[in-house]
């Protein structure tokens, strides 16, 4: 198959571009959802992203969750934004680093105002952005344009053999084209992270790999209580046949095909050494691993799953395949790419990559996916450790 | 080509996936090997669902077992070639 060179996408200020054309309302902390939310209400075309942080973090876990808000704020999926926080300075500094993109981004503080009037400012401000976002046109965009991520969720052993190698068979042909490509779910290469680590493009980035692949583990045998079981592997993917983490693992790594990474991005980083494959170190619990690969700027995601995940993204579409057939006949409304004939030899994988990245070009040209036609929008921050 | 009921990742591999709704005891079952595109036949002893993982060899208390070539756990209960694999004989070495 000849690939697409290009897709129709919304050109931004700073020569990103999105997949989609939204107006959030992006709370910077928990109690001041309740306004995000009544704006996104009375207001069409913009919609909330509330969440459960943002008050008394410090250190590394502050860090992240500014991170976090502004690569949200940042991604080319978000044509303006506006950002409501309890207090003026926190807000500020949100508003102040996505105002580099040159989207239009306004704040408001709620404390010596209270919910009523804020909601009725903010009102006035959103209105005026969603109206003029709904103007933007699709434009053509190359294909080196979209930010790839993937993960994946709920898996069994036929996300190793079919769906996982089917994402990995896009990047290889996409990788040469120019695009991003971003993985991550540093706990579910425990057991492959040897094999995996080798895949680093250069002697400092295996190093890198290591040393956050050791520290996240680390973190897990400190606060393990027992031996993990039930986590992981998850019952879904003891169901499905995976019996270990190792199994899993290399199940999960298919996903890279034969690609290198040139960097370890931390989460909700946003890679800075040009096209290529990253790895991003998050967790493997699916809406966290999508929120923060969102807000690295990925434009555009990819979710093998087994026994059937069901996740959304509020901003980056995110595409479903399964090669379960059971899953796709069982699920059916969830399921954007069904690769089940993998397993009874009916497609092989050069092909049903190809239909995966006819499915990611609709999808980016605005075709919505099913998580978008059910309304799933889980955007969920990581947290690293308890607030002060 | 007759029908798949075994996907074998690796040559090397002392397990494959069922990838049929299921197999029976006693079924004659078609394995292909997807790293060398050769075919194999194996008889099931258990019946093992879609997904789950069937014992290509007799496997002993101790032993590796090995899928897409690499090591996936230690098998903590003697199991016989044709027979379920999964967590009531085989564990992580990891935690």
């Amino acid at each position: 198959m000849e690939i697409p060179k290009s897709f129709l996408g919304y050109k931004r200020e700073n020569g990103r571009a999105g997949t989609r054309n939204h107006v959030i309302i992006l709370p910077v902390d928990d109690i001041s959802n309740a306004c995000a939310e009544a704006v996104a209400n009375n207001i069409k075309g913009t919609i909330a992203l509330p969440h459960s942080y943002g008050r008394l973090q410090f250190g590394a876990d502050l860090e992240l969750h500014f991170r976090t808000m502004i690569g949200t704020g940042k991604n080319p999926n978000v044509a303006a934004v506006i950002v409501i926080g309890i207090e003026p300075k926190w807000t500020r500094r949100i508003v102040d680093a996505i105002a580099k993109t040159g989207k239009p981004v306004e704040g408001f503080s709620i404390e010596g105002v209270g919910d009523i009037d804020t909601i009725a400012k903010v009102s006035k401000k959103a209105q005026e952005f969603s109206m003029w976002a709904s103007e933007k046109q699709r434009e053509e965009c190359p294909i080196s344009d979209l930010w790839i991520s993937v993960k994946c969720g709920e898996s069994d052993t036929t996300s190793g053999l079919a769906s996982n190698p089917t994402v990995g068979n896009l990047m290889d042909k996409l990788e040469p084209l120019g695009v991003h490509l971003c993985f991550g779910e540093t706990s579910e290469l425990t057991g492959a992270e040897n094999v995996c680590a080798k895949r680093g493009k250069t002697l400092e980035t295996k190093e890198k790999f290591l040393k956050t692949w050791n520290a996240y583990n680390d973190f897990i045998l400190k606060e393990a209580t027992d031996d993990l079981s039930e986590s992981q592997p998850t019952a879904g993917n003891i169901a499905g046949g995976l019996t270990t983490i190792e199994e899993k693992a290399f199940g999960n790594f298919q996903k890279i095909g034969s690609r290198q990474f040139i960097d370890v991005l931390e989460p909700a980083e946003e890679p800075n050494k040009g096209k290529g494959l990253y790895f991003m170190d998050t967790s493997s619990a699916a809406a966290e691993c999508v929120t923060l690969q969102a807000a690295g700027g990925f434009n555009i995601h990819l979710f093998p799953t087994g026994q059937g995940n069901i996740i959304g993204n509020p901003i980056e579409p995110v595409i479903k395949l399964t090669a379960n057939p059971l899953t796709a006949k069982t699920m059916s409304e969830h399921i954007d790419v069904d690769v089940s004939k993998i397993l009874s030899r009916q497609m092989n994988l050069d092909q049903a990559g190809d239909e995966l990245i006819k499915a990611t070009i609709r999808v980016a040209n605005g075709r919505l996916t099913c998580a978008e036609a059910l309304g799933h929008k889980e955007f969920v921050m990581t947290k690293l450790y308890r607030s002060a | 080509m007759s029908n798949t009921d075994i996907i074998i990742h690796d040559e090397k591999d002392n397990v494959g996936v069922v990838v049929i709704e299921k197999i029976t005891p006693n079924q004659d079952c078609n394995c292909w090997i997807m790293e060398n595109d050769k075919s194999a036949k194996i008889q099931s002893k258990s019946e093992i669902p879609l997904g789950h993982k069937i014992a290509m060899l007799d496997l002993k208390e101790g032993d590796t077992i090995l899928k897409y070539g690499h090591d996936i756990g230690k098998v903590v209960k003697n199991i016989k070639k044709g027979e379920h694999v999964h967590v009531h004989n085989v564990k992580t070495k990891k935690w």
